[in-house]
């Protein structure tokens, strides 16, 4: 099966292309081998078992290494101490590893025979496999009877087809349906606007010009299912000019002297818009670049998000905190298909 | 005591052999010894990359069950209490407590994360980089498009173990990941809610998806993935590895080295190899501190974040995409009986184009090509990816679109660390993603020709030596010197299909179908080089002066 034919003139391996001439050359076969220093000369080869017995004390003297780290390094509060340890831990395997690695390969190269062995390959499946094969499969269909029995085939084929609808059914219970969860938040009339993570009531006259603050509505850190909530509920709050803010017809009044409060879920896939250029009353989402300018209620300027941030009404409460005036008035957060 | 077979006629002698006939007289092993100990294996640095992907697997099952021992995936809140003092107290999921105090509470837990992050990512680069060597030396073709199926799949499946861990430590960053993930699926139209509110058991986060992930994770996707490389593995067997052409080298042979010793030492070694380089990176490189980024919470986020690099592409595209160009909108709200329903044309086209384009051809590329080629023969032997000019354009124009969606997933870093306007960077991407593939294609089929040119003047000429010498009559030439048979049929042995013309079927008709082949044809092989033939190196050699020249010269200057 196997014979090392160094030098020996092999077959040529195109193919012939019908009517054309074959002017290829000639496969020349194996080239001579040629042998290594380790093969030549007796103490390179003794050289060669020295180095790959070196290669496995280093690995040796990784595996201690290792050990070194695990006992003698104990753990404290400190960052240092643990990269300290996994630097020793890491080191050490890595040693353990490379020298038996490098060991073994190095072994391999010089002190393993290297002639190259040719070995024919065999056909995939022989003519004659594949025609009992044919044979088989057909006998079976036949005593099977079930081309003869159309009865038998359809009822089953129906039977099969239904079979695995309650294996998808069973999954129902996945998750509720999403009935009007994802249109409203806790926001609502008279709800006050509190810092993210505090929850301190935010004051009017606390909201200077060209600040920001980031928003939660008041007892969202009480509430039970507080990510759920948190996740379409947080806001921007922001203080520009009032000049320099072109509220449409509608909502003039959602705002407070300048103070403007935006979702900062953004419309694109969901990230939290939390950069705020204030020079410019751009905000910028960091994951996807999408940019809404605070000039124009929020309209996408640039990136890819398709849809302004929607803004909550605010208005003062009577001891001159910020409280909401109703929730927002369109979806939240990214867009999904029963939007409207 | 009642024996009813023969006695047996082999008696072992040596010790291993007494063990080997223990085993063997009981389940039969020598049978798999003598047809799998001497099995030759080629051998050639560039198939060492499927090696690497199977060790990394192996290192990612053992790291990952040592994770798997102390790694709580629930999303029950709880306050941590362990020993990293900045996060003490602070309210957080078990699963982000466990992660942390596998980091600093549990001595090694760091570096076994680690070196299963580095792993990972090593897996999924590895399989990538193991298809692209497929893909450029044809090692798709007959018989082994199945097995490339197969390795898209694996592809596939090593992207989904890349996720679904990714989101498990349920920290800041892969929380805005999976955020990011509920964003994507609720703009698929009609039912991409209710796929969202399955997956994570109601509204984004909820308390299901890290245990849904967790299960996804450490079963049922490297369980796929274990049979998958079985399968891969059988059908490796069973075609024998291809191999590079070369003197003695044919379609029918394999030339390499046995198993037993030289290629299983040389593998087995290679995977200590590729351990202990994992290991020395996850010693010394620093990979997903997440007690820098604190706890999943809705709110906050960090700048800069990049994902996991096997998802950046898909992240890119994300990015590239404009919501509007102009007054026109990408998202469509379209009026239906029942109401008005948006499709977020702006989400989906980026999340699933680029994708499906380049997994349906790469998927279709073994059929595809045997179509243009009309070639059903076997192959055994691998294309130099020079002497394939068109795949390896084609190749190269698919990476380069993957690359700059890539580059996408880093604009913003590009922008800060170049000092460019973030915008910018974005329009430039815009263009590449169109542009740089088409201009890839044609560079590096320019290339690939110009390669095999530069082989044909080897194999004709020869060599150039450096070496400068004037003639008696004053003229300057350099020596070339002619390289020996092997070499040169290592240059010369290649096919080079040519344009196939379409002819009239049995009515005297071409098809539109034949047109169209008749077409790809053309611009597959319209372009070029053939292997230079022995009549060409015979007529070179008569009318050539230089070797002559160059072999008088040598003894001109050998007698000085």
């Amino acid at each position: 099966m196997a014979d090392s034919s160094h030098g020996a003139p092999g077959t040529s391996v195109t193919v012939a292309t019908p009517g054309r001439e074959l002017d290829q050359f000639e496969n020349p076969g194996l080239p001579p081998h040629r042998p290594r220093l380790s093969d030549r000369s007796r103490s390179a080869e003794k050289r060669a078992e020295r180095q790959v017995a070196l290669l496995f004390l280093i690995s040796i003297l990784g595996t201690l290494l290792f050990f070194v780290g695990y006992f003698f390094i104990p753990l404290n509060e400190t960052v240092e101490r643990l990269r300290l340890q996994n630097l020793l831990l890491g080191l050490g395997t890595a040693f353990a590893m490379l020298g038996i690695g490098v060991g073994i390969v190095h072994w391999a190269k010089t002190l393993m025979p290297d002639h190259e062995v040719t070995e024919s390959r065999h056909e995939i499946r022989p003519e004659s496999d594949r025609q009992d094969a044919e044979k088989i499969v057909n006998d079976i269909l036949d005593e099977s009877g079930i081309k003869r029995r159309p009865l038998i085939r359809n009822t089953l084929l129906g039977a099969a087809i239904l079979a695995p609808l309650p294996a998808i059914a069973i999954f129902r219970d996945l998750g509720p349906l999403p009935g009007n969860s994802l249109k409203q938040t806790m926001w609502d009339t008279g709800v006050r606007l509190t810092r993210d993570p505090s929850g301190t009531p935010i004051l009017a006259s606390d909201v200077t010009v060209g600040s920001a603050f980031h928003v939660i509505p008041e007892g969202l850190n009480e509430v039970e299912n507080k990510l759920e909530e948190k996740a379409k509920a947080v806001v921007l709050l922001m203080r520009l000019d009032p000049e320099e803010l072109n509220p449409s017809p509608g909502r003039e009044n959602w705002g407070y002297d300048g103070i403007v409060a935006y979702s900062k879920i953004c419309t694109h896939v969901g990230c939290p818009v939390a950069l705020y250029e204030q020079q410019t009353h751009h905000l910028l989402c960091p994951c996807h670049q999408s940019t809404f300018d605070l000039e124009q209620e929020c309209k996408v300027i640039f990136g890819p998000a398709a849809r302004p941030l929607p803004q909550l009404p605010i208005e003062v409460d009577d001891e001159g905190y910020l409280v909401a005036s109703s929730d927002f008035q369109e979806p939240v957060g990214p867009s999904f298909w029963e939007r409207g | 005591m009642s024996s009813s077979t023969a006695t047996p006629t082999y008696v072992p002698k040596t010790r291993v052999g007494k063990v080997t006939d223990y085993v063997d007289s009981r389940v039969g092993g020598s049978g798999i010894v003598k047809e799998f100990g001497r099995k030759i294996f080629p051998d050639h640095w560039t198939f060492m990359f499927g090696e690497v992907a199977l060790y990394t697997f192996v290192i990612l099952l053992i790291s990952g069950t040592f994770l798997t021992f102390f790694y709580d995936p629930s999303m029950a809140e709880t306050h941590y209490e362990g020993s990293y003092l900045p996060l003490r107290g602070v309210e957080m999921s078990v699963a982000y407590a466990s992660s942390l105090d596998i980091s600093f509470d549990v001595r090694g837990g760091l570096f076994m994360r680690q070196i299963h992050h580095w792993a990972a990512l090593l897996f999924v680069a590895s399989v990538a980089v193991h298809m692209l060597r497929v893909f450029f030396t044809g090692a798709f073709r007959r018989p082994r498009e199945f097995n490339w199926v197969v390795g898209c799949i694996l592809l596939i499946l090593s992207l989904a173990a890349g996720f679904t861990g990714y989101s498990l430590p349920d920290d800041l960053l892969s929380g805005n990941g999976l955020r990011i993930i509920d964003g994507v699926m609720k703009a698929i139209p009609v039912v991409g809610t209710y796929l969202s509110f399955f997956l994570f058991g109601g509204e984004f986060p909820g308390t299901m998806i890290i245990g849904r992930l967790y299960v996804l994770h450490i079963l049922l996707i490297p369980a796929v993935i274990l049979l998958l490389i079985g399968i891969h593995l059988f059908m490796v067997v069973l075609h024998k590895h291809s191999q590079f052409p070369g003197p003695g080298r044919t379609n029918t042979n394999v030339v390499g080295y046995p198993v037993g010793p030289v290629y299983a030492a040389k593998a087995g070694g290679f995977f200590f190899i590729v351990f202990g380089v994992l290991a020395a990176i996850a010693a010394a490189f620093t990979i997903n501190p997440i007690w820098n980024y604190g706890p999943y919470d809705p709110s906050p986020v960090s700048a800069g974040t990049q994902p996991d690099w096997y998802i950046g592409w898909v992240d890119g595209a994300l990015r590239l995409m404009p919501g509007t160009i102009g007054n026109f909108d990408f998202e469509f709200m379209i009026p239906f009986p029942w109401g008005v329903n948006a499709l977020s044309l702006n989400v989906l086209i980026p999340a699933l184009v680029p994708a499906m384009i380049v997994f349906t051809l790469m998927f279709a590329w073994p059929w595809i090509e045997a179509w243009v080629t009309k070639d059903k023969r076997e192959h055994h032997l691998l294309n130099r990816p020079r002497n394939a000019p068109t795949r390896t354009a084609i190749g190269v124009a698919g990476v380069t679109f993957y690359c700059v969606l890539w580059a996408a997933a880093s604009s913003d870093l590009i922008a800060t660390h170049f000092l460019v306007s973030l915008n910018d960077v974005t329009y430039w991407l815009r263009f590449l993603v169109f542009f740089g593939p088409v201009l890839a294609f044609m560079v590096a089929r320019r290339i690939a020709l110009a390669l095999q040119r530069k082989d044909r003047e080897i194999a004709l000429h020869g060599r150039e030596t450096g070496r400068i010498v004037r003639l008696p009559h004053g003229e300057f030439i350099e020596v070339h010197e002619q390289v020996d048979d092997y070499k040169r049929y290592q240059l010369v042995a290649f096919e080079s299909p040519e344009v196939m013309v379409p002819t009239p079927g049995a009515d005297g008709k071409v098809s539109l179908l034949d047109k169209a082949h008749g077409r790809i044809s053309r611009f597959f092989f319209e372009d070029r080089v053939a292997p230079v033939t022995p009549k060409e190196l015979a007529a070179s050699h008569g009318d050539h002066h230089d070797e002559v020249a160059g072999a008088k010269d040598r003894e001109s200057i050998a007698s000085h």
